[in-house]
């Protein structure tokens, strides 16, 4: 299935993916009225080690550990993707502490967000792909060993 | 056609139906629920009782599962007996459920200590079950005092649930610190003054002496009052029926990596086992929902013909208390490194080259990639643990490492 990979020599570490992702997420139709002045809660994030960045979000592993582990039955897989029933998840945090990515993290709520592709949102392709400046981040189907 | 038969209805008896089906999508699969619900989500009793969630959205699954599953489900119905010579399950109606594979994910039952007078105590409960959260939930009101015995991850969710619809929350506890299964004292302290300041009241290092009626005289010689009773002491796994079949228990049932018990055809996961810790490099009870998903997820494969084994199941838990969150996994052993403010503590314990364990409290970004580490057995020399301990960043990981876990082209 069609994934989001990151070329980490090409990320600038420019943190747009990060605004792109909140706006495609908060439901609004203008950027300014979503994220001005306000904390953002994305669910990609730019990883920063020496010398290098690159963006992370969620693998849609084919052996998912947090859908294994998650004590409420919020997180499910639908066609490949790993999705949340936010409904249900009471925020127990069971999938931070078991997800080998760092990719799920919890909004302004404390209720788990994820990459769900923006399959459900108003992007409907990932918006963090669509606005990297510098085509870092691709959204393609890869041979993988997972 | 074979005939799978699992006893429990718990999560490790889905994660047990979902892994038969991997492998075997026509056979028959019978389940035996001595509880009259669906698979529901135990942990969340406690978030039942806070009115955080409703017995709609404990569900574990979607109200079409076992029909999508191809499961026939006996509902209230509880195994007595397995006849191993036959192969056959025997229930507490008379019937004798013949099977090819047979799963037992029986869980484990709360363990009551004998205390002088209990059984004058009017309103005394559990926290194991729905049923157990909904008579609290029934018997609670503003005036309450509870007094809950036990400062284990059950009893102190129970607290958390409670607290906010009582007078009063009192919790005592033989061990001399809270969480004394999964923190070390220096954590404990923390968590303890964190759950104090949320009006819970402790008596630790300290345990009943007696009940006489409604109130509870303790061996250091406080007299403690209350209404309501809850007894979270611990729980034991329920083992008897692989004894009686012959088989070999412990603490647990015993269960290779495979989820294999002692006699052939029959597989054990979730709390009634004694499986492998990898953490430790022996056998334990790890009676956590991650693991009982996983063992029997492993069960059901190996049940229909297949070749799995869950050999990096280690302890973790993670566990908040009105916000604050502690995260903990492995074990603590070796050198430790430890970053510590007024509202936060990370302790990350390291031995031979290998992250051991953790215990991360109000400081849990990205903990999982700590427990990758602990898990896969990641040697620590080729990461950047300079860069580590201060942050869970896969940036810690060599180039080759990152391209191969994010499926990249670097």
């Amino acid at each position: 299935m069609k994934r989001v990979y990151v070329n980490e020599q090409w990320c600038l570490g420019c943190h747009l993916c990060e605004y792109n992702c909140a706006f495609a997420n908060s439901g609004m139709t203008d950027m300014v009225l979503a994220l001005k002045g306000k904390p953002i809660y994305p669910r990609i994030h730019v990883e920063e080690g020496e010398k290098i960045t690159y963006a992370v979000s969620c693998r849609h592993c084919e052996d998912p550990l947090c859908v294994k582990s998650c004590i409420a039955g919020a997180l499910f897989r639908q066609d490949g993707v790993i999705r949340i029933d936010r409904k249900k998840c009471v925020g127990c945090f069971t999938c931070v502490l078991v997800c080998p990515y760092g990719a799920l993290a919890p909004n302004e709520d404390g209720v788990m967000q994820k990459c769900e592709l923006c399959l459900e949102n108003s992007s409907g392709a990932p918006a963090c792909v669509q606005g990297c400046p510098n085509r870092a981040i691709v959204y393609e189907e890869r041979e993988e060993s997972q | 056609m074979r005939q799978y038969v699992i006893i429990g209805n718990g999560v490790a008896a889905a994660g047990c139906i979902e892994g038969i089906r991997t492998m075997d999508s026509k056979s028959g699969i019978t389940v035996v629920s001595e509880e009259n619900r669906a698979v529901y989500c135990r942990p969340l009793i406690s978030y039942f009782l806070e009115k955080k969630t409703d017995p709609e959205r404990m569900q574990y699954r979607d109200v079409h599962y076992y029909e999508r599953m191809g499961c026939r489900v006996l509902y209230g119905k509880k195994a007595v007996q397995i006849h191993k010579e036959n192969c056959e399950a025997e229930l507490d109606d008379g019937t004798f459920l013949p099977y090819d594979g047979l799963c037992l994910a029986v869980g484990s039952s709360p363990f009551v200590p004998r205390f002088e007078g209990i059984e004058n105590v009017e309103k005394k409960f559990s926290f194991m079950t729905l049923d157990d959260a909904m008579a609290l939930d029934a018997a609670v009101s503003d005036n309450s005092r509870v007094l809950i015995v036990g400062a284990g991850l059950i009893g102190l969710k129970c607290a958390e649930g409670i607290v906010g619809r009582a007078a009063s929350v009192a919790v005592c506890d033989l061990a001399d610190r809270v969480l004394s299964s999964i923190l070390d004292t220096d954590c404990a302290a923390m968590m303890q003054k964190h759950l104090e300041e949320h009006e819970m009241h402790f008596y630790l290092n300290d345990s009943v002496k007696r009940f006489e009626k409604n109130t509870a005289y303790m061996n250091s010689g406080a007299v403690v009052p209350f209404d309501l009773l809850v007894l979270a002491v611990g729980v034991r796994a329920n083992t008897s029926l692989l004894r009686e079949a012959g088989g070999e228990v412990n603490r647990g049932i015993i269960v290779n990596r495979q989820m294999r018990t002692s006699i052939s055809g029959i597989f054990a996961a979730g709390d009634c086992t004694e499986g492998w810790d990898s953490s430790i490099g022996q056998n334990r009870v790890l009676a956590i929902l991650p693991n009982a998903y996983l063992q029997g997820y492993t069960a059901g494969i190996n049940m229909a013909g297949g070749s799995e084994s869950l050999d990096n199941a280690i302890p973790m838990n993670s566990i908040g208390f009105f916000g604050l969150h502690a995260m903990t996994a492995g074990s603590y052993d070796g050198d430790m490194y430890e970053e510590k403010t007024e509202t936060s503590i990370k302790r990350l314990f390291y031995k031979d080259d290998l992250l051991k364990g953790f215990i991360l409290i109000g400081c849990h970004e990205r903990a999982g990639i700590y427990t990758s580490m602990i898990r896969e057995k990641t040697p620590i020399s080729s990461v950047n643990f300079d860069l580590l301990k201060k942050a869970a960043t896969t940036a810690a990981f060599s180039a080759q490492i990152r391209r191969k876990k994010f499926g990249g082209v670097v």
